[in-house]
């Protein structure tokens, strides 16, 4: 058997090159190819259809089945640290609720981080009236705000919801978007303010503080929430954050930019912040109220509201269009409502409890929380709360778009 | 041994018949891969385009309308352009680390790692086994301020007693060097394996040191893996946001980031896509100047 040399590179390109020459597949005309493929794309019919529709949608005209009745299941997406772990069988709420009711409940634990985010993670879908997966999602009030006016939530039905009736304490019973809760239902409310751990650093009262104090530099966060940082700013600047101006909010901005290009704010988190607090690299953030307790366990970790003020919120649950379960999430809201699921809810989380009678309840879960400041707020310390301004859409972008520019460096 | 010699051609007819057909088979089997970047990269691409001269005045509610607006990139350069030579600075750097690290790497395992080759070469994949955002989240525990590495760095003063690591464009160049490794590792492994050792061997029996072996026949035959293994680090690292948000503060921010949150919280499609095509456009003539310079043959 007589050896055959392999061809060697040069006679191989030959090869090539001839056969290219030969009018096969140039790389010319296949280039040709292509661009008038994409000339095709961009014919005039093609652009005609171009442009993004508006995210509106008529509700009416995209509602779905109820399968509640054959499928005892629901989605929830929800915070982190927003609902008390099972520590054994029966023993949270959510697996009581499971249990009573036969619907299992599929929890999304941290699928919403950020509001926005979550905006842009469900809005492809609720704009062509397509089903997210969801069956309810926890959103602050803005975004729920935002969300109705679009359009994408489901009415509910109040014959399925007496503990809410019942029980909804009355301050939360009408926000103005939504004055008689047809969409909505609190879960819980909560306080931003400041969290510091005292173990690294002294205590930290003030917002001004947590931007100025050399000793702080480049160990802080601020939250990505637009409305929770600014409210601070504007607090800062003087400025009423229920009622400012363009001006006022941009002069808030310029503000921010000299903090974070003097170095002071190592980072924007969402909530993250929990996890720079536990490792030690940050020694104080803006921090939501309960997570203090249910997320960092207390202890070192001190929430203060800030001097200055402090913003107050509430998160809703709602269910999307196209949601099938339904009636099965409306059980599940009457459930928590029902005052001793919901002060063993608050008694883990401790965040604002919007249901009345549970602070008769709450002592059997944990003592101390009967009188706690995080879960049932005096009038005293509800004075210095603050809540953002309700914005449209070109405020809200052009907010957002100058906020933006600040965490972007 | 193989009988494939092909036989001279006899005929011209022949040759031409054959290339017919050829040419018919070569569209066919092209197909597939047409329709799939017809699919998935010229209509996103157009689309991208179009979205990018959308009017600015839109918004989510009411939507955007295509009014040809070419002003968006004037806009979009003169808002974020510190963001743009961030970012290819941070890349270029992070490109050549990779290359000082991963060459020596991949020639020892073509060279010297004998019977270990495959082992070590499953090594180099093996952080892909993870996702990339979870490799990306344990830089955050190593480099932490409280530490091991951070504190030794601070007892033997190359870091400041209130230095840090993590937070810092050291802690964003290191992690992007670490994530893109592989993709320089593996171009370099394959052209350093296919090097004919007898080459190297006739260098020194030319008398040559070698280093002088090394420069002038086995480094250019390894052209073409430091060539795609720079394109395959320094491409995505250019348009990536991970590092930057996760190791970085709002000071080490990346073009990435901004396309992001351009994209997800502020929903203004015009900025985002006008800022992807730039960053899409300035790679494409930093790539084509390179490869002109180094040559593409031996890639192709």
């Amino acid at each position: 058997m007589a050896a055959v040399p392999p061809p060697s590179e040069q006679s191989t390109r030959r090869i090539l090159t001839e056969l290219g020459a030969g009018r096969g597949l140039s790389r010319r005309s296949l280039i040709r190819g292509a661009g008038i493929g994409a000339l095709a794309l961009s014919s005039p019919a093609f652009l005609d259809a171009c442009g993004t529709k508006g995210a509106k949608v008529s509700a009416g005209s995209c509602v779905s089945k109820d399968l509640s009745s054959t499928q005892k299941s629901i989605v929830f997406s929800n915070w982190i640290g927003y609902i008390d772990p099972a520590k054994g069988k029966g023993t949270s709420t959510l697996e009581k609720f499971q249990q009573q009711s036969g619907i299992k409940v599929d929890y999304r634990n941290g699928d919403v981080n950020d509001n926005e985010q979550f905006f842009a993670k469900v809005s492809p879908q609720l704009t062509d009236c397509k089903s997210t997966g969801r069956d309810v999602f926890v959103v602050t009030d803005y975004m729920a705000a935002r969300m109705v006016n679009l359009g994408w939530i489901q009415k509910l039905d109040h014959a399925n919801l007496p503990n809410v009736e019942a029980n909804l304490i009355d301050s939360l019973k009408s926000p103005d978007w939504d004055p008689n809760r047809d969409y909505s239902v609190p879960w819980q409310s909560g306080m931003t303010g400041i969290c510091y751990n005292s173990e690294l650093t002294d205590p930290v009262t003030s917002f001004k503080d947590l931007l100025t104090r050399p000793d702080l530099k480049g160990k802080i966060e601020l939250l990505t929430e637009m409305r929770d940082t600014m409210l601070f700013m504007l607090l800062l600047e003087g400025s009423d954050p229920n009622k400012f101006t363009d001006a006022e909010f941009s002069s808030a901005i310029s503000s921010l930019q000299k903090y974070v290009d003097a170095g002071q704010v190592r980072r924007f988190s969402g909530n993250d912040y929990v996890d720079d607090m536990k490792s030690g690299d940050i020694v104080a953030c803006e921090a939501w109220s309960g997570d203090v307790i249910n997320l960092l366990g207390g202890g070192k970790f001190k929430w203060v509201p800030p001097d200055e003020g402090f913003a107050i919120w509430t998160d809703n649950m709602l269910v999307p269009n196209m949601a099938a379960h339904k009636t099965n999430v409306e059980s599940m809201m009457n459930f928590y409502y029902d005052p001793v699921n919901a002060a063993q809810l608050a008694a883990w989380n401790y965040y604002f409890c919007p249901v009345k009678g549970a602070q008769q309840e709450i002592g059997q879960f944990d003592k101390s929380a009967v009188h706690s400041q995080f879960i049932f707020p005096s009038e005293k310390t509800l004075q210095n709360g603050h809540a953002f301004m309700t914005l449209d859409e070109k405020q809200e972008q052009s907010y957002q778009t100058q906020f933006n520019g600040v965490m972007g460096g | 041994m193989t009988h494939g010699v092909v036989p001279p051609p006899a005929t011209t007819a022949a040759v031409d018949g054959a290339m017919a057909r050829r040419r018919g088979w070569g569209w066919l089997l092209l197909v597939p891969g047409m329709l799939y970047l017809a699919v998935f990269f010229v209509f996103p691409t157009v689309q991208l385009f179009l979205t990018s001269l959308y009017d600015p005045s839109g918004n989510y509610v009411q939507g955007y309308t295509l009014t040809w607006h070419f002003a968006n990139y004037l806009d979009a350069i003169r808002d974020t352009w510190n963001l743009f030579v961030r970012s290819f600075i941070y890349a270029g750097i992070a490109t050549g680390v990779c290359l000082l690290f991963g060459y020596p790497l991949a020639y020892a395992i073509a060279f010297k790692a004998g019977r270990w080759k495959n082992f070590m070469l499953v090594l180099v994949i093996a952080p892909f086994f993870t996702s990339f955002l979870l490799r990306t989240m344990s830089w955050r525990t190593i480099l932490a301020d409280q530490g091991p590495l951070a504190d030794f760095l601070r007892t033997v003063h190359i870091l400041p007693h209130d230095g840090r690591l993590l937070a810092t464009s050291v802690a964003v160049v290191a992690g992007l060097t670490y994530n893109f490794m592989p993709f320089m590792t593996l171009p370099l492994f394959a052209s350093l394996d296919k090097v004919d050792h007898r080459l190297i061997e006739a260098a020194g029996d030319l008398y040559s040191s070698p280093f002088t072996g090394f420069r002038k026949v086995t480094f250019p035959l390894s052209l073409p893996g430091v060539v795609s293994g720079t394109l395959l680090c320094f491409i995505p690292a250019c348009g990536d946001y991970i590092n930057a948000e996760l190791l970085g503060t709002p000071k080490q921010y990346m073009v990435g980031n901004r396309i992001q949150s351009a994209f997800l919280t502020e929903h203004n499609y015009p900025l985002a896509a006008s800022l992807s095509l730039i960053l899409m456009a300035i790679v494409v003539v930093m790539v084509v100047a390179y490869v002109r310079r180094v040559g593409t043959e031996e890639l192709v």
